[in-house]
C-alpha cells in the first residue's frame, strides 16, 4: 500500500503567498507546548487533510513547518507549537489578536478513512499526539465507521501531556476511544504506566490483520513502535509514520527537506513505514 | 460463578502461554493468589527474592528511593505482565521497591519450589529461563531506548 494521497481541494491555490490569519486564542499545553487558534482574515476558511502541515509565520519573519491540529471536518483551525526556540518561541509569545501568516497546507494527509471498518491504532509520543489529535477527531466525526479505536501515548512525564482536557475525556470513555498512557518519569502520585510507549502494544485490543495503525513521535520511537506492530502482526503497509525534515518551501522545490527520493513536504510528512523503513535511520546532512 | 484456580490464571496469563497443562499443574503447586493493597508494598530492595510474581489485576511501580529527593518510579508492570526474574538468578535479591499504585492481585511462586521444578525437569526449566530471558530483554531494550530521552529532544 502506498502513502494516503491529498486531494487537490486540501493544496492550496498559490503555494507560496502567505495568508493572514488572526489569533483567536491560545492555551498553553505544557511548560513548552502552546496551541492556538487561529481564523482567516479574509473569511475563507483554511480546507485541509489530518495530518498535513502548514508554514506558519509572523508577519516580515522566518516561518516554522507547523501540524495542523484541530478537525479537518469542523471548528476553527488550531496548530500546536512546541517552544524550540527562534522562529517557534515567538509563535508561542502570540496573543488574541495578533496575525500570523499562514501557508499551505502541504503534505500527505494520515488517509485515515482507509480504516473503516477495521480497527485504527494510533500511537502517539510526545507532542507527536498533535497532528493525530487531527485525526482522531476527524474519526470520532464518523465513529460508526469504524470498529475498535486505541489511541496510545507516551509522554516524557504526566505534566508533559499534551491536550490533557482531550485525553481526560477519552480516558473516561468519551468517543469509544480505548486509552492507555505511559510516561518515562514519574513521581510517587502517578498511578499509571511507567515506560516505553511501545510496553503498551501488548495490551490494546486490536485486530492486527485489520488494523490501520498512525504512529508519529519522535522517529527513535517510530522505529520500535513499527517494529513492534510488525512482531504483533501488522502489515508494515498498514503502518503509517509522520516524519519531520527540514521543511522550507513546502512544494518540493527547495530541497532542504531531502530523504534519498524523498521530499517529505510533498511525499510526507505521512508515510506509509514500508516505504521508509530503511530511510529512518540515515544520517541527515 | 465458577472460580478460577489458580492454573486457570497461570494457563490464562500471557507469560505462560503455551505451556501445556501438566506443566501448569506443577507449576500452581508452588502457587498461591495474593492481593496488594494501594500503597503497599510487595517488596522492597535489598529483600531476599524468595517469590515470582504475575500480575492478574492492577499495576505495581518499580522504585529506587533516593534520601535527598525520594521515591523515584522507573518502571511500571500491569496485568499480564510479571515481576521478575532475580527468583531465578543469583543472588535473588530485589533492587528495587514494587509498590502497588492500584489495588493489585499477583500470584505468587515460591522462588525455592519453582527453582526445584525447574531442576527436577530440565525441559519445563529451560522453556521458563527462555521466557524470562524474553522478558529481560525486552525491558532492556525498552530501557535503553528511554536513556535517549526521546520525548526531551523531539
Amino acid at each position: 500500500m502506498t502513502a494516503p494521497q491529498v486531494t487537490r481541494s486540501h493544496a492550496p491555490q498559490a503555494p507560496l503567498v502567505p495568508r493572514p490569519f488572526r489569533v483567536l486564542a491560545t492555551r498553553a499545553e505544557t511548560a513548552d507546548t502552546t496551541t492556538i487558534t487561529l481564523e482567516p482574515a479574509d473569511g475563507v476558511p483554511l480546507g485541509f487533510a489530518a495530518g498535513q502541515f502548514t508554514m506558519l509565520g509572523t508577519f516580515g519573519g522566518p516561518e516554522a513547518p507547523i501540524s495542523v491540529t484541530s478537525s479537518p471536518v469542523a471548528g476553527p483551525l488550531e496548530q500546536t507549537i512546541r517552544d524550540m526556540g527562534g522562529v517557534t518561541h515567538a509563535l508561542t509569545r502570540v496573543l488574541p489578536g495578533d496575525t500570523l501568516t499562514v501557508r499551505g497546507p502541504y503534505g500527505t494527509g494520515w488517509g485515515v478513512t482507509d480504516a473503516a471498518g477495521g480497527d485504527l491504532l494510533v500511537i502517539a509520543g510526545g507532542i507527536g499526539l498533535a497532528p493525530l489529535r487531527s485525526a482522531l477527531l476527524e474519526v470520532l466525526a464518523d465513529r460508526a465507521a469504524y470498529r475498535r479505536v486505541v489511541l496510545l501515548y507516551g509522554a516524557r512525564s504526566p505534566a508533559e501531556q499534551v491536550f490533557a482536557g482531550d485525553l481526560a475525556r477519552w480516558a473516561d470513555g468519551e468517543g469509544g476511544i480505548e486509552f492507555d498512557v505511559t510516561v518515562d518519569q514519574a513521581g510517587p502520585g502517578w498511578t499509571g504506566r511507567v515506560g516505553l510507549v511501545t510496553n503498551l502494544i501488548p495490551g490494546a485490543r486490536f485486530d492486527p490483520a485489520r488494523t490501520l495503525a498512525l504512529v508519529c513521535g519522535p522517529e527513535v520511537m517510530m522505529r520500535f513502535v513499527a517494529t513492534a506492530l510488525i512482531d504483533a502482526g501488522v502489515p508494515a503497509g498498514r503502518i503509517r509514520v509522520s516524519l519531520e525534515r527540514n521543511m522550507k518551501c513546502g512544494i518540493g522545490l527547495c530541497g532542504h527537506c531531502q530523504l534519498r527520493e524523498l521530499f517529505i513536504c510533498t511525499d510526507g510528512p505521512v508515510l506509509a513505514y514500508d516505504r521508509v523503513a530503511g530511510l529512518m535511520a540515515l544520517r541527515e546532512y | 460463578m465458577k472460580t478460577r484456580s489458580i492454573a486457570d490464571y497461570l494457563s490464562g496469563h500471557p507469560f505462560f502461554a503455551g505451556v501445556d497443562a501438566d506443566a501448569i499443574a506443577e507449576l500452581a503447586g508452588c502457587a498461591i493468589n495474593q492481593h496488594v493493597r494501594t500503597g503497599t508494598y510487595l517488596f522492597r530492595e535489598g529483600g531476599t527474592a524468595d517469590h515470582f510474581y504475575v500480575i492478574t489485576r492492577g499495576r505495581i511501580a518499580l522504585e529506587l528511593f533516593s534520601p535527598a529527593t525520594g521515591p523515584h518510579m522507573l518502571d511500571s508492570a500491569g496485568e499480564g505482565e510479571v515481576l521478575d526474574w532475580p527468583w531465578l538468578i543469583p543472588p535473588h535479591r530485589w533492587f528495587f521497591d514494587a509498590r502497588a499504585v492500584v489495588e493489585t492481585s499477583v500470584v505468587s511462586l515460591d522462588a525455592a519450589c519453582l527453582r526445584g521444578k525447574c531442576e527436577a525437569d530440565p525441559k519445563l526449566g529451560y522453556d521458563l529461563v527462555q521466557r524470562a530471558a524474553q522478558t529481560m530483554s525486552h525491558r532492556l531494550q525498552a530501557t535503553r531506548v528511554r536513556l535517549l530521552d526521546v520525548y526531551g529532544s523531539q
